[in-house]
């Protein structure tokens, strides 16, 4: 009934370095006849952490659903430090260390930080009817964690609510060390916020790889990628569209291979033309027709 | 900073005070309400009796009554969903008790325990229900609202011909199960009953809070209230809290009944009536948020004091009994808007 989940990080110590803590083999995912994603390779090595880049609908969240145990993949295999696995729900991810991080679902406002934190694998005390969340022992930890990530907690029963968005998602990630995550995959931890709030997480992506942690970092921010990323793996429409190491590849083409390329050529030259005719002054009537034929994605199916 | 450095982790921790500590609770509002509102009346209608022996026995019997089922609404609203169907549930658990005193004559202790599970079975179909079909709580307590209470006019007169089972008194006189619910702790005076239902309410509402603050299921309440999928993610066995929570509503409901066939001695299908709302208010009230992840099971509990301050306040007082449902309505829009402003405090106020 109540699952003892140990906090203490059973490292896989003879896992070599090179073989990935996490790896995907050739995933594919259908969603009745939309292919989420075909043949999809993605590996993760301890102190490594991988960019997933790619557009909205690329296919990322599709991939980490399944690296996360929330999705099936219908093709394909994982494995982790290289024995074959087969993940049948989040829990079970969790339990062989493969934490998930997600942008908006990380933590719950209107709880305080020590029960936020210990959400799911509450500590007991006590026995038979009388066993209870230590809340006490909770929040000391709770504290301790907190300011070793330089968040200082005024108030044990202070809610999250009351931290900013890169905080949130640093409590998230020192949660996750915490309880023995061998892999982080973090889903958009930097999307929704401002410059310095990215800051605070990109510096947290950076100490848990320091320790030994392997990173999926999601994000389709090239910026966010470049300075923390030691390997970039890249979708687009569902497919692969390479994977590069640290120093292979440029912003300019990280944002190629991400858009399609032409596409995002394409927007330049129409934003040009817009700002050339607004400057003479007609702007309405100068708007491209946007749906003069049927809708077809680039895959051929009606997307709408 | 430099010269706390040294000092153990705890000193760092700035003392707030402990009126600070009440404001950023969320049953602050129900308490202050409650002291507000049992103070009015008890000036406008301390004279005829309110503050009087008999006036306080009564306002507790009927604050405990709603109070039983404010105290489990609250617990399943910060678990983010809502129990209509207890209304009905307090009708047709009585009509249970009931039937198998008189029509089955079976032994009282039997009976309630027949009750208790039918209440317990209907609690954990409406749980599983919303699970399942990942529908509002809403929209499926009310259809086992209906359900239940056109069911249960249907198979009573089918089995009895009529809509009320009585003559229950006659067989449970001096039975100790029916003392549990229906017997008087003390009378301080003739006609001031305090009535063992008080105590239901105390215990049931010490209970839950215990539960809600210090137990993992309690952490587990406000995190699958707050956003059932986060919750699932770090583990929480969401559709176990859910299921248990319904049941919980529903056993609050089957024990309500037993208080009052049991008081009363006879059951009533229409018994109960409008019940999930006063118990909806009650919780809200008790700043409980409607939207769930946040709220007290404590709270609920003035609340249910507020409510029957109210009630009985209105009589004593010689009002007109019409005016309190809108009496009741008024406090509802006052604690909502208190709990907003209660909530951001608590979680915005970065300091």
């Amino acid at each position: 009934m109540t699952e003892n989940v140990s906090p203490t990080p059973a490292r896989a110590g003879a896992a070599r370095l090179d073989t990935p803590v996490l790896e995907a083999r050739n995933v594919s995912k259908y969603f009745g006849r939309v292919i989420a994603l075909k043949d999809v390779s993605l590996a993760v090595r301890p102190g490594e952490v991988n960019c997933l880049l790619g557009d909205n609908g690329a296919g990322k969240s599709t991939l980490i659903k399944i690296l996360s145990g929330v999705h099936g993949p219908d093709g394909g295999q994982l494995f982790m430090n290289g024995v074959e696995i087969r993940l049948s729900s989040p829990r079970d991810a969790l339990n062989r260390g493969i934490a998930t991080v997600y942008q908006d679902l990380a933590v719950l406002p209107l709880m305080s930080i020590t029960r936020n934190f210990f959400l799911g694998s509450e500590p007991t005390k006590g026995w038979g009817p009388l066993r209870h969340f230590d809340l006490d022992g909770s929040s000391k930890i709770a504290i301790e964690q907190m300011r070793e990530i330089g968040i200082e907690v005024r108030d044990t029963g202070q809610l999250v609510g009351t931290l900013s968005g890169g905080e949130r998602q640093t409590l998230a990630i020192a949660r996750a060390e915490y309880f023995g995550a061998k892999v982080l995959i973090l889903d958009e931890p930097t999307s929704a916020l401002g410059v310095k709030e990215a800051a605070i997480v990109l510096r947290h992506v950076l100490r848990a790889r320091s320790r030994g942690l392997g990173v999926v970092f999601i994000t389709h921010n090239v910026q966010h990628a470049l300075p923390v990323g030691d390997v970039f793996t890249i979708l687009s429409q569902g497919k692969l569209e390479g994977t590069f190491r640290k120093g292979e590849v440029d912003t300019e083409a990280l944002l190629k291979l991400m858009g399609g390329g032409s596409e995002l050529d394409d927007l330049q030259r129409e934003l040009e033309e817009l700002a050339a005719v607004a400057e003479k002054g007609v702007i309405v009537d100068a708007l491209p027709p946007v749906l003069d034929e049927t809708p077809t994605g680039t895959d051929g199916f009606i997307t709408i | 900073m430099t010269s706390s450095a040294a000092r153990p982790a705890q000193s760092r921790l700035r003392e707030i005070g402990i009126w600070r500590k009440f404001l950023n609770r969320p049953e602050f509002g129900s308490i202050i309400g409650a002291i507000v509102v049992w103070t009015f009346f008890a000036i406008i209608a301390g004279g005829k009796g309110f503050t009087s022996a008999k006036g306080i026995a009564g306002t507790l019997e009927v604050a405990s009554q709603i109070g039983i089922l404010g105290v489990t609404v609250s617990l399943l609203m910060i678990a983010g969903e809502f129990d209509l169907s207890i209304g009905s549930m307090v009708g047709a658990s009585g009509l249970v008790l009931g039937y198998m005193i008189v029509d089955v004559g079976s032994p009282v202790w039997l009976a309630v325990v027949v009750a208790f599970a039918f209440a317990l079975a209907v609690g954990a179909g409406n749980g599983y229900l919303v699970y399942k079909t990942g529908l509002p709580s809403f929209l499926v307590t009310l259809a086992t609202l209906f359900i239940l209470r056109g069911a249960s006019i249907g198979l009573t007169r089918l089995l009895t011909n009529l809509t009320v089972i009585s003559g229950i008194r006659d067989r449970t006189a001096g039975d100790p199960v029916a003392w549990l619910f229906s017997g008087v702790l003390f009378s301080p005076e003739r006609g001031a009953d305090f009535k063992v239902s008080i105590l239901w309410w105390l215990v049931l509402a010490v209970v839950a809070t215990w539960v809600l603050l210090r137990t993992r299921f309690g952490n587990w309440i406000f995190g699958v209230g707050g956003s059932s999928v986060a919750a699932r993610n770090v583990g929480v066995p969401v559709a176990r809290v859910k299921i248990l929570l319904f049941m919980t509503t529903a056993s609050s409901a089957c024990l309500l009944a037993m208080i009052q066939v049991f008081s009363a001695g006879s059951a009533d299908v229409l018994r109960g009536q409008q019940k999930e709302f006063e118990a909806i208010i009650t919780a809200v009230i008790g700043g409980t948020l409607l939207t769930g992840g946040y709220g007290s099971a404590l709270g609920s509990m003035f609340g249910a004091f507020t409510l029957g301050s109210t009630q009985l306040g209105i009589v004593f007082a010689g009002i007109n009994t019409d005016w309190y449902q809108a009496v009741l309505g008024v406090m509802l829009l006052v604690a909502v808007l208190v709990n907003n402003w209660t909530r951001r405090r608590a979680s915005e106020a970065r300091r």
